[in-house]
């Protein structure tokens, strides 16, 4: 073994920290506190020191970094979105995508593909001809496409379904689309925000807020932690399937309900897949990584759950239908399976920016979309939390909205059917 | 678990006539997603029979199950 590995294994002090600096202790105060270390609570932190100047942070996870939806997701990036709202929003996080390795100066794996929404029936046509006009309208790169188009661009697919579901009559087509390496998303931006001052406190549980009410409603002045109690004025959520716990602590009631979505890989293959290919029809999504392995995931597990087990059910229907599309996969085998928390909501749109509660801020309602908004949700709450007003780009995604019932319907959000 | 469907936390209307637009909203949206143990409506969907089953969203364990005394005709 090298001698300069014995030297960390002797030492409490670590001389050369790789990517993070760990801290000892919590200090008693922060400018402003984010519970939840995944891609959005540092995104947030590392463009509030950048950005904003405000680098008396810390950031606290019960786990570790990106060890939540960070991790668990199947790393899809794309802003083929139907609402407005969504296709702006997703549109401006996809740009700021596309430089994050270099501001980083770490490799993200960002590799541009091309997304394929199959349609199979002619009402799903109308939607992808729907959704192309709106991305089109917003300068986002989408189109319509026909079977023969499909068939040209993935010419391995069996565009009949193998006669078991009703045949692929075109897709959206979404140039831009592209995966990640996702751990890597929560380590650029954590370094980032450590090496400017920011503090990043793992196994750090979040056990109670402290409010206080001066006649002008609640207010943030404190949060109770198992490491000790800390005080600050603002403190922003970014939890994704723990928000109602969160929520919970401070007196808030929301429309979001947790479900686990489940994914899983395929032992690691040559390389033959290059584009993105979702079918809602199948509830199947599959793209290729870097590796080589196939990362597919399905839709929602029909009941609520606060746990990430996987089930059997999941991966024999997910590869029933996969079949169906690929019929030449039958002998890979599954190497991995898992399952994260989605915090649903009933618009399928997040919900973002101020509560009722002064000095709390809530980045959620993320479901199964929020890894692609990573970079543009730390940008718009960071800006929300230093100024204490909403970004422009979050404001069809506020918490009242459900109160004026002016919902924001994003059916564009879940590549598969809910 | 696919012989039986989800049908939601069990939960009171409020009276539309006199409820509040606030509590009016609460009911239409909110949902009390917090972890623990809850009274839900379950469909077993072979017989069609609607039932309450109590279980921990964590642990996911069915604990009780019971049918809804007012949907069954007034507990006849």
């Amino acid at each position: 073994m090298p001698w300069r590995l014995v030297r960390f294994a002797l030492s409490s002090r670590h001389p050369e920290p790789r990517m993070f600096t760990r801290h000892e202790r919590l200090k008693n105060s922060y400018d402003v506190v984010i519970i939840g270390a995944g891609g959005h609570g540092l995104a947030a932190a590392y463009y509030l020191a950048r950005d904003h100047g405000i680098s008396n942070v810390a950031v606290l996870d019960q786990g570790y970094i990106g060890g939540g939806n960070t991790g668990r997701n199947t790393t899809i990036i794309r802003s083929n979105y139907l609402t407005p709202e969504g296709v702006k929003f997703y549109d401006e996080s996809v740009r700021l995508w596309q430089d994050l390795s270099q501001d980083f100066d770490l490799n993200l794996f960002y590799s541009t593909r091309g997304h394929f929404t199959l349609a199979h029936t002619d009402s799903a046509m109308r939607t992808m001809r729907w959704r192309a006009e709106v991305n089109k309208h917003f300068g986002v790169q989408s189109e319509a496409i026909d079977a023969k188009a499909v068939a040209e661009a993935v010419p391995m697919m069996d565009l009949n379904c193998g006669g078991h579901s009703p045949p692929v009559l075109g897709a959206l087509y979404h140039a831009p689309g592209a995966i990640a390496r996702h751990d890597t998303v929560a380590w650029g931006y954590g370094r980032g925000a450590d090496r400017r001052g920011v503090e990043i406190h793992q196994n750090t549980q979040v056990l109670g807020i402290e409010l206080e009410d001066r006649g002008s409603g609640p207010a943030v002045v404190g949060v109770r932690t198992n490491r000790g109690r800390i005080a600050t004025r603002k403190l922003l959520c970014a939890v994704a399937g723990s928000t109602p716990g969160v929520l919970a602590m401070v007196g808030l009631r929301s429309p979001i309900y947790v479900h686990p979505l489940q994914a899983m890989v395929s032992e690691p293959l040559k390389p033959w897949l290059d584009p993105i290919i979702v079918s809602g029809s199948l509830h199947v999504y599959i793209s290729q990584s870097a590796r080589g392995e196939l990362v597919m995931g399905a839709s929602l597990d029909p009941y609520e759950l606060h746990s990430t087990r996987s089930t059997l059910d999941f991966a024999e229907s997910l590869s029933a239908h996969m079949l169906e599309l690929f019929p030449f996969l039958s002998d890979v085998r599954i190497v991995r399976q898992w399952a994260g928390m989605a915090d649903m909501t009933p618009d399928f749109s997040p919900i973002m920016g101020k509560t009722p509660v002064s000095g709390f801020y809530l980045d959620s309602g993320w479901g199964t979309w929020g890894f692609k908004a990573t970079p543009v949700c730390g940008k718009t709450m960071s800006h929300t939390v230093a100024r204490d007003e909403n970004h422009v780009l979050i404001r069809g995604f506020a918490f009242d909205r459900f109160a004026r019932y002016a919902l924001t319907g994003e059916k564009g959000a879940a590549s598969v059917g809910h | 678990m696919s012989e039986f469907a989800y049908g939601g936390e069990l939960r009171e209307m409020p009276d539309p006539a006199s409820a509040t637009d606030a509590e009016w909203t609460d009911y239409v949206f909110n949902r009390n997603s917090v972890p623990g143990i809850k009274c839900e409506w379950w469909c077993h969907t072979s017989s069609g029979v609607w039932f309450v089953a109590e279980r921990d969203t964590v642990s996911d364990i069915v604990l009780r199950t019971f049918l809804h005394v007012k949907s069954v005709g007034g507990g006849a």
